[in-house]
């Protein structure tokens, strides 16, 4: 009775994408996430055509004006303008792109050089683990902030740089948490398996062991990307990321601190929109990790 | 004999331990220690012992997934002891293995017609995606899964049907050997029993060789040609499965057998046992001579000074024992 149930629910197999939704699509948390992601990406992508204002443009007839709900604000400044009179609204807008772009720049530079160096480590095992790792522990063993500020002072500073030296910084994460998931896989019976099987190194580590080490990987990489902007935002303080007239929104929560009992607007929107968009990227990197995990699925 | 498919002589593993403490003494843990026999083309060679006495060990040796120390393993005529993974490669196609964990031997991120199809893809990357999946399908049938759990994961399946799995893998390329790591203990006897035919099965249709390890001594004279028997790394007593468990020349395989259970309980109430005493010595520091005297009810000076070769004791036979002549009177 239950296998020709079986059979006909298996008879035509879903699209892998179309189960990978299934799955991803039960997690309220991580729809609402990936809907506020897609909402930020388009927001950044058409901040020319959306933005109320140029973002550099500087009202002088309008500084430091509130959001149009308090006493004194406006429609023209929906969310108030800063010390100089630029629309906060337009400058989150195009901050948008820049943020997103350390952060997936960061985040995609570390994860590939981190997975490579983490596997090879955790699979070679030996000097080349003693080399790799050692290395990783002295990048450790510096505060990470200094370690960025040197080697942006070696590149230039840019907003570029900075996501470079960022990149640089968060690498030993990433290479520790693969070589410690390659590790524990490598001793497992599948992989003996695959080895018999024939397959070569480079099959061994990247298809089958990598896949199963991807878990904490992903989550990894979710964080990484708040922290990514948030660490964007320090070199930008300190004059070293993000130019100041460039809206970053790091830079200009940096920027506004001093205003933060006058007009509590200039810092609380930027911190904000950082909060939300690293909030949105955490809930669903645990949606990914649970739709990508088959053990989750029943 | 031309049909010797896999010759081991004098295999050796030794692993280097070292004790406790800061630079600690290294000594040598010898899992496998001296171990000689043939496997021939479509014969089964059971392998039997207690736990720790280097049954895994063998089989990974055998497959050289664990470097021996010493010694060789000839396979088709060639010494493959101590290749690595690269020469070995075109050869595993005849050579297989069979885990004992049934579900830590798949992949969980890959579906069965990937786990099963990957040797095809690996030595025959001519085939096209519908050619693996065709073949695989097929040989799902072959091993008793629905063809239609092709796209399943591992861990939707139950034991058996992972050892199923497992089966099916090592032999997609048509081995001429596949070792069988305790393919059974980690399964309930119904399905043991299910598992166990077919293997015997698949032999018949394929002329497999296989080598299959346990430590159940029953199931392996279900299916075995031959029984060899281990302790402590070394090969007690060799021979025809009727011969050997009809008269087992060796004390410690007398010692075995006895604690088979018999399902008459007359008969069982009835027998004699020989029951050994104390616990297996430590492979660290194994006993002077014969490994297996502080157990062996037979022991005397002799065993203690001399080390028992393995010779010869009828047609096909062969023990390690300084005193089977007297076991075979009895």
């Amino acid at each position: 009775m239950s296998e020709t149930v079986q059979v006909s629910s298996s008879e035509a197999p879903p699209h892998p994408l179309q189960e990978f939704w299934h799955y991803f699509s039960q997690n309220a948390g991580a729809v609402a996430g990936l809907v506020f992601i897609c909402v930020i990406v388009v927001v950044a992508v058409l901040a020319d055509v959306l933005a109320p204002h140029p973002p550099f443009e500087q009202y002088r007839d309008a500084l430091l004006v509130p959001p149009f709900w308090q006493d004194g604000g406006s429609t023209r400044f929906l969310l108030g303008t800063d010390d100089v009179g630029r629309d906060i609204l337009s400058r989150l807008m195009y901050g948008a792109r820049l943020s997103l772009m350390i952060g997936a720049m960061v985040v995609t530079l570390s994860l590939a050089v981190g997975i490579l160096l983490g596997l090879v480590a955790g699979y070679f095992r030996g000097a080349t683990e003693a080399i790799i790792m050692r290395i990783m522990d002295v990048m450790l063993a510096l505060p990470s902030l200094l370690l960025a500020i040197a080697i942006v002072a070696i590149l230039g500073p840019s907003l570029f740089n900075a996501a470079i030296a960022i990149a640089i910084v968060v690498l030993p994460h990433y290479v520790r948490l693969t070589r410690a998931a390659a590790i524990s896989e490598v001793g497992k019976d599948y992989v003996t398996a695959s080895r018999v099987a024939g397959a070569g190194r480079m099959r061994i580590m990247f298809i089958t062991i990598l896949p199963n080490c991807m878990a904490p990987l992903i989550v990894q990489a979710t964080l990484g990307f708040s922290s990514a902007i948030l660490d964007a935002a320090a070199l930008g303080f300190l004059g070293l990321g993000a130019q100041p007239p460039t809206p970053e929104w790091g830079s200009m929560l940096a920027n506004a601190l001093q205003f933060l009992q006058r007009a509590w607007w200039v810092v609380t929107f930027p911190g904000l929109s950082i909060l939300l968009t690293v909030l949105a990227f955490n809930l669903m990197g645990d949606g990914l990790r649970d739709a990508l995990d088959p053990k989750m699925k029943v | 004999m031309s049909d010797i498919l896999l010759a081991v002589r004098d295999l050796k593993v030794h692993f280097p331990v070292r004790s406790a403490g800061w630079r600690g003494a290294h000594c040598h843990l010898k899992a496998l220690d001296g171990v000689s026999f043939d496997v021939r083309a479509g014969e089964s060679l059971g392998v039997v012992g207690e736990s720790g006495c280097g049954k895994s060990t063998l089989a990974r040796a055998l497959l050289q997934l664990i470097p021996p120390t010493a010694g060789q393993v000839l396979w088709l005529g060639e010494d493959i002891a101590g290749l690595g993974d690269r020469a070995m490669r075109p050869r595993r196609r005849g050579l297989q293995i069979v885990f004992q964990d049934p579900l830590a031997s798949l992949d969980p991120r890959m579906t069965v017609g990937d786990i099963i199809g990957e040797p095809l893809r690996v030595f025959q990357p001519e085939l096209k995606p519908d050619q693996i999946r065709h073949r695989v399908e097929t040989l799902m049938g072959t091993v008793g899964l629905l063809p239609h759990m092709i796209n399943r994961y591992p861990h939707e399946f139950s034991g058996g049907q992972c050892q199923r799995i497992g089966i099916a893998r090592a032999i997609v390329l048509q081995p001429k050997l596949v070792v069988c790591d305790e393919p059974v203990s980690a399964l309930d006897v119904s399905i043991q029993a299910q598992i166990i035919n077919l293997l015997m099965a698949l032999q018949r249709q394929m002329g497999l060789a296989l080598i299959f390890i346990s430590h159940d001594l029953s199931i392996v004279r279900h299916l075995s040609h031959r029984v060899m028997v281990l302790y402590l790394g070394r090969v007690m007593e060799l021979g025809h499965r009727d011969g050997l468990y009809r008269n087992p020349l060796h004390p410690y395989t007398r010692a075995l057998l006895s604690a088979v259970p018999i399902p008459d309980p007359d008969l069982e109430r009835a027998r004699q046992r020989v029951t050994l005493t104390g616990d297996l010595p430590s492979p660290l520091a194994p006993p002077t001579g014969c490994v297996f005297r502080t157990r062996c009810p037979m022991a005397d000076r002799r065993c203690e000074e001399h080390t028992p070769l393995l010779e010869p004791a009828g047609p096909g036979r062969q023990v390690a024992c300084h005193h089977w002549r007297r076991n075979a009177d009895t």
